[in-house]
């Protein structure tokens, strides 16, 4: 199977363009666009930089680490490791049912991450392009010139990560590398002091994330002509849902839609995940790409994250958040949106949502209580899926009886968009710059659509020095003709 | 009680050379608890710096950045360090100096005088051990580390002989 774009006829006589890696993204990313002479556009490809070696790392060592070790995959989102690790193991040490303590204070962690998460990405990944522009002066569009041209904006931003680091924080007991959850269940209550220290400021933190939606919302509105088409195109998307079609990032069962809304699948038992997904390699990529059995290669490919989330329920459990979600749904005219700008304005409901669970959650003394642990008859085998900030997360397991772990497969959300943000760089390209002189704030527009995914390309060291940008137009021949740098 | 001195140690101790700064962090730790200075001295270890580390400049005398550094001068940089506006193309990882900027520009005044402690890496690898250089620059900065913070002072840590690279 091919796609358009995917694979030029005669590569060796285009010029290349290499964005590597590619900016505000995390980890090592490279996007390479084959030109010819007249600046067509004839093969556009996201490429993963860096092996991901995390399962082979993971093999060999005691399940019970796992938790723990898998932090260590990404520095951005280590709580939905944990927690998709922890839920995997769950069934493994034959914890069918967790106690309402271990289940809320885990999801109590894990909208906290959530909620940090998505502040991380809007105020400081993407609002510089969309309060500057994709074209703007590059030496603002970054998070310092936030900080100038918006004071109040990049404060909040600061301040509601910090809130989701505490709540973090308290739920897994450190900032980095917390042991909060272990398999069937957690080892760590709130106690009254954390807890009131939390809700000091919650009902803050949900007005402001009011706020940001209205302002992204608004934003959007203002231009629909970039932001309903700009990257655009149709696909599957998935995601798991909770009780009664609920948005819910911590536990469900597996969804998944058409690219106009009807229901491919419903109700699956994420255990059995691999009987209705499989994962393609292809020889230009390290990262493997997703599909819906059922479908196959060709049309089976999904989006999944906030965009996918918030069109795949059937309602958000929490008012403000519910009442945004129809307002989104009303301005996409009843058919499901596929524009990847919309991923910005379905985080920032997202983020509210989270909110919303969080001081809920605070009102519950569930999160005081000593009933953490829960175990039942031992298993051999444990699947664990979460909805991170970036979209569905498996973690799958095999232990042996001396407790090793023998296999272990991960597949992670940007994994899942694999496809998706493939087509959309695609688009861009084709749209943005075919036939045009390549320049910084045209290959900016790449970038942009890669952004609104927020992939993690993870999990790159981030030693000083150690990630630098460079663009380099390379003629046919091999030779540099042109180079850009932002290191 | 804010300590006057903040002490970041960053890196991934399962990627390699990248667990300079927290097995610096851990080392710190013990020493500070043994000279009775562990009152004077809030260590924050993180993956990779970020925005919200600008609040961990509040009420600062001094702060200091450690990391582990790819393609910088060995055993060490020690350098004093300002906040700008001309680095980072990621919001994912900040460095330092982008930092300090953040902070400015939330507080409305100048962050507290800064440096860097870059120690020499050489694999990050996944699930790698520290190399030998690594281990080395480690060694040789506690040994700048004990100097400096014996006396946590600006004039002190600027003083002839103490910055290197």
């Amino acid at each position: 199977m091919t796609y358009q774009l995917e694979t030029a006829q005669h590569p060796e006589k285009l010029r290349r363009v290499a964005i590597d890696p590619v900016s505000r993204v995390e980890g090592h990313g490279k996007v390479t666009i084959l030109l010819d002479d007249q600046n067509k556009v004839h093969q556009v490809r996201l490429h993963i930089v860096e092996f991901r070696g995390f399962e082979k790392f993971i093999q060999g060592r005691p399940y019970w680490e796992v938790p723990v070790m898998v932090q260590r995959l990404c520095g951005i989102c280590p709580v939905s490791h944990h927690l998709a690790a922890s839920k995997a193991l769950d069934v493994i040490v034959g914890a069918k049912r967790l106690t309402p303590t271990a289940e809320k204070l885990r999801r109590l962690m894990h909208y906290g991450q959530m909620l940090q998460s998505h502040a991380l990405h809007f105020f400081h990944l993407c609002s510089p392009d969309l309060l500057f522009g994709f074209d703007s002066d590059i030496t603002k569009r970054n998070i310092v010139g936030v900080a100038a041209a918006h004071p109040e904006i990049a404060k909040r931003g600061v301040l509601l990560r910090r809130f989701g680091q505490e709540v973090i924080r308290v739920t897994a007991g450190k900032r980095v590398h917390g042991t909060g959850a272990v398999p069937g269940g957690v080892n760590k209550s709130l106690t009254i002091a954390e807890r009131d220290e939390l809700l000091k400021d919650i009902y803050h933190i949900v007005q402001w994330s009011r706020d940001a939606v209205h302002l992204i919302q608004k934003v959007h509105i203002q231009d629909p002509g970039l932001y309903n088409s700009f990257g655009i195109f149709r696909s599957n998307f998935m995601s798991i849902v909770g009780h009664n079609g609920d948005l819910d990032f911590y536990h469900g069962t597996l969804r998944a839609r058409d690219d106009n809304g009807k229901l491919i699948f419903d109700h699956v038992d994420y255990q059995n995940y691999d009987d209705y997904i499989e994962e393609e390699v292809r020889p230009w990529s390290y990262m493997k790409f997703p599909f819906f059995k059922s479908i196959g290669k060709e049309h089976g490919w999904y989006k999944v994250g906030p965009l996918a989330r918030v069109q795949n329920c059937d309602q958000i459990p929490t008012p403000f958040a519910e009442r945004e979600r129809k307002e989104f749904v009303d301005y996409a005219g009843g058919t499901p949106m596929h524009a990847p700008l919309a991923y910005h304005w379905t985080r920032m409901i997202e983020m509210l949502h989270a909110a919303e669970v969080i001081k809920d959650l605070l009102h519950d003394d569930d999160l005081l209580s000593d009933d953490r642990m829960v175990e039942g008859e031992r298993q051999m085998e444990g699947v664990g899926v979460i909805e991170a900030p970036r979209g569905t997360l498996f973690h799958h397991y095999r232990v042996d009886e001396n407790d090793l772990i023998t296999m272990a497969n991960l597949i992670v959300s940007t994994t899942n968009n694999n496809q998706a943000m493939n087509e959309a760089v695609r688009h861009v390209a084709r749209r943005y710059l075919n036939g045009r002189e390549v320049t910084e704030g045209l290959l900016n527009h790449i970038e942009v659509a890669i952004r609104a995914f927020d992939p993690c390309l993870s999990c790159a060291t981030h030693a000083l020095g150690k990630m630098p940008l460079a663009v380099e137009l390379v003629d046919p021949e091999g030779k540099v003709v042109h180079s850009l740098s932002r290191s | 009680m804010t300590a006057p001195l903040v002490v970041f140690a960053v890196g991934n101790p399962s990627r390699g050379d990248d667990a300079i700064g927290p097995v610096i962090c851990g080392q710190l730790a013990k020493w500070l608890a043994n000279e009775g200075l562990a009152d004077q001295v809030d260590l924050v270890e993180d993956f990779q710096l970020n925005i919200e580390h600008a609040l961990d400049l509040q009420g600062r005398e001094l702060a200091l950045f450690i990391d582990a550094g790819e393609n910088t001068p060995a055993p060490f940089i020690f350098a004093q360090i300002y906040p700008s506006t001309a680095t980072g193309h990621t919001t994912h990882a900040l460095p330092p100096e982008a930092v300090l900027q953040v902070y400015r520009q939330m507080e409305g005044e100048g962050p507290p005088p800064a440096f860097v402690l870059c120690v020499r890496g050489e694999g990050f690898e996944l699930g790698a051990e520290l190399t030998p250089t690594a281990q080395g620059g480690i060694d040789a900065a506690m040994a700048l580390l004990e100097r400096l913070l014996t006396k946590p002072a600006l004039a002190d840590w600027c003083a002839p002989g103490m910055l290197h690279g």
